[in-house]
């Protein structure tokens, strides 16, 4: 797989006398989705390439929930230069509150520049203005990158359209599932699998911090699963340490350089730092509970699990070196697989009780628990590298296919992420470099 | 299952019984209808002493125990099918066999937490064994949490069957192959 940094980053112009009065608050429940005008992009490629980086920037900005994409039917002004200030009432008039123009241009050595303007409609004025050098082929995520761009430059927070998740696909029948490892842009766009031939399924995948090596659970039919570690530059999979147990449940440090995991010793299930080079675990618990799902905070001083030594499962914070064990969910049913969010703020969280599934979020001294979405079953929450939304499996009556969702951190716009196959287990990757 | 080991002779004779039942006439006069006697031919199967242990495993002994939702503790029925699961495996001759226990969940709880049920599930079912004298060394454990279920539905009924430890025999060990070797 190819991971280079090839994007330059040329300019970001915000002027500095202007303070942009356009502005989305997203941290409120419910709010009206900004109208934008995005034209096909100017372009001396073929008949229709700028009308395709349009339609990632609009797709990836409409799925936000934050933005609502003017209908191109609507458009007065045909923008033929992107240099030369628009006609802001012919936007005005259309509904637009804000204009994105940008062009395509070819650069002698092969590869192409993507200038992009975002316009003020009703202030009259320049917001700010980007632009980014790629290789042609790589054009799709320059488009995720003007969209991380509108979003930061309209809501003050980093966006996350540069991203990428990976999941499991599923097929077969339930009784004998095969599982395999998948990779897709944020936006369902070129899924690839990354397991091909791999005798044993593959389950509950995490990215390394530097998103070049995914951690996840080999699963064998005859002997116990293992934690492995897959490098997706050069494909190559070995399994960490060699623990004669069960190893599972496995996350990166934020620091990337250890693994937190879960062994079985016995009929216990407890938690360990896993080394990846020496394979040694390092126990942080010890009690005779099933504890398991560890996650660590982004500043690495604290980490979540999941426990039933309380006689239900549920969510316990404890410190980076297992002291200061303590519960921080009292709810009824059960609480699983709590996940750091990225901003450090909260927790996400599995809840379970009758026969329906929840994803929720808790602050981590576990007040304030918010229940997001519920179906038959909805499990494993990830977080978008900005914390702002949380991707999931759901399958949304019992024996129905699963599938992967999200929602955004609000509890608003529940939309599914389009997978060839049923799906399960995503994990988001970090924003890219 | 227990019908191989009735022979085919039983089984021909009441499907020649079941065919004259079926022919019963809808007309007046009486057919009368001879069934010829076919004496069947007979052959022994020939079993590898694998295949004989895991058919006594599978329709005699008992191979699976099931649990309560999200619980690990044995149950009297299921005690008393691991009881008989010691005896055969402490049976003399069968000190050579070799099992896999697998803990397998139903697919109420997340995927995590089932594979750490699964296992206590497992090693449940192996404390008892051991318990009841079988050597720890001949029984491996495995948790499939909720990745196996037995019946793919989502009712009360298929939860129960997926809730259940299973015992598999991986081999018959030396005893047998000195067995078969004429020893």
């Amino acid at each position: 797989m190819m991971r280079v940094a090839f994007l330059a980053f040329i300019a970001f112009l915000i002027p500095a006398t202007t303070v942009a009065q356009v502005r989305i608050d997203i941290t409120r429940g419910r709010t009206d989705p900004m109208p934008i005008a995005i034209p096909d992009y100017l372009s001396g490629f073929e008949e229709g390439f700028g009308e395709e980086v349009a339609d990632v920037i609009s797709n990836d900005l409409a799925t936000s929930g934050l933005f609502a994409p003017v209908a191109e039917g609507a458009f007065i002004q045909d923008i033929t230069n992107i240099n030369v200030t628009p006609r802001f009432a012919d936007w005005r008039v259309i509904g637009a509150r804000v204009l994105l123009a940008g062009e395509v241009i070819p650069l002698e050595d092969g590869r192409v520049q993507i200038n992009t303007r975002l316009w003020d409609v009703i202030g009259n004025q320049q917001v700010a203005s980007v632009a980014y050098k790629t290789p042609r082929e790589n054009w799709r995520r320059a488009a995720h990158k003007v969209a991380d761009f509108v979003y930061s430059t309209l809501t003050g927070e980093s966006g996350y359209f540069d991203s990428r998740i990976v999941y499991i696909g599923e097929t077969g029948p339930k009784t004998a599932r095969k599982k395999k490892l998948v990779i897709m842009d944020q936006d369902g766009h070129n899924p690839t699998t990354l397991t091909k031939g791999l005798p044993y399924n593959v389950l509950t995948p995490r990215f390394s911090p530097d998103e070049q090596e995914i951690t996840y659970l080999a699963f064998f039919d005859d002997r116990p699963a293992k934690v492995y570690i897959f490098n997706i530059e050069t494909g190559e999979q070995r399994e960490v340490g060699e623990y004669p147990g069960m190893t599972f449940a496995p996350r990166f440090t934020p620091g990337g350089d250890e693994l937190l995991v879960s062994f079985a010793i016995g009929a216990n299930s407890d938690i360990a730092y896993l080394e990846p080079n020496s394979g040694r675990l390092r126990r942080l618990t010890t009690n005779p509970g099933i504890d398991v799902s560890p996650s660590m905070s982004p500043e690495g001083d604290r980490i979540a699990f999941a426990s039933d030594r309380g006689g239900s499962q549920q969510i316990y914070v404890m410190n980076a070196d297992g002291s200061g064990q303590r519960r921080i969910t009292f709810g009824q049913g059960t609480y699983g697989t709590p996940v750091w969010s990225p901003r450090g703020d909260l927790i996400a969280f599995t809840r379970q009780h009758k026969n329906r599934f929840y994803i929720g979020v808790v602050n981590t001294d576990g007040s304030g628990e918010r229940l997001l979405t519920e179906a038959y079953l909805v499990e494993g929450p990830t977080w978008s590298p900005n914390g702002r939304v949380l991707a999931f499996h759901r399958e949304e009556y019992p024996g129905g296919p699963v599938r992967l969702y999200a929602i955004d951190l609000t509890g608003q716009n529940l939309r599914r992420l389009p997978t060839p196959t049923e799906a399960s287990d995503p994990a988001w990757s970090p924003r890219l470099n | 299952m227990n019908l191989k080991f009735l022979g085919t002779s039983g089984l021909v004779a009441s499907m020649a019984v079941l065919a004259a039942c079926s022919t019963t006439p809808e007309a007046d006069e009486p057919i009368v209808e001879t069934v010829e006697r076919v004496e069947p031919i007979v052959e022994e199967p020939q079993f590898s002493p694998m295949e004989l242990a895991v058919m006594e495993l599978e329709n005699e002994v008992g191979q699976r125990v099931f649990f309560g939702y999200d619980a690990s503790n044995l149950q009297a029925d299921a005690k008393a099918i691991l009881v008989r699961q010691a005896e055969f495996l402490n049976r003399p001759g069968n000190e050579g066999i070799r099992i896999l226990v697998a803990g397998n969940c139903d697919e109420r709880g997340t995927r995590e937490y089932n594979l750490a049920l699964g296992n206590r599930r497992a090693e449940a079912v192996r404390g008892f064994l051991v318990g009841e004298g079988v050597s720890a060394s001949r029984i491996e454990t495995v948790s499939y949490g909720k990745e196996r279920p037995l019946d793919p539905r989502s009712t009360p009924e298929a939860w129960a069957m997926n809730r259940n430890g299973t015992t598999t025999i991986t081999s018959v060990g030396a005893m047998d192959e000195l067995d078969t070797m004429g020893f």
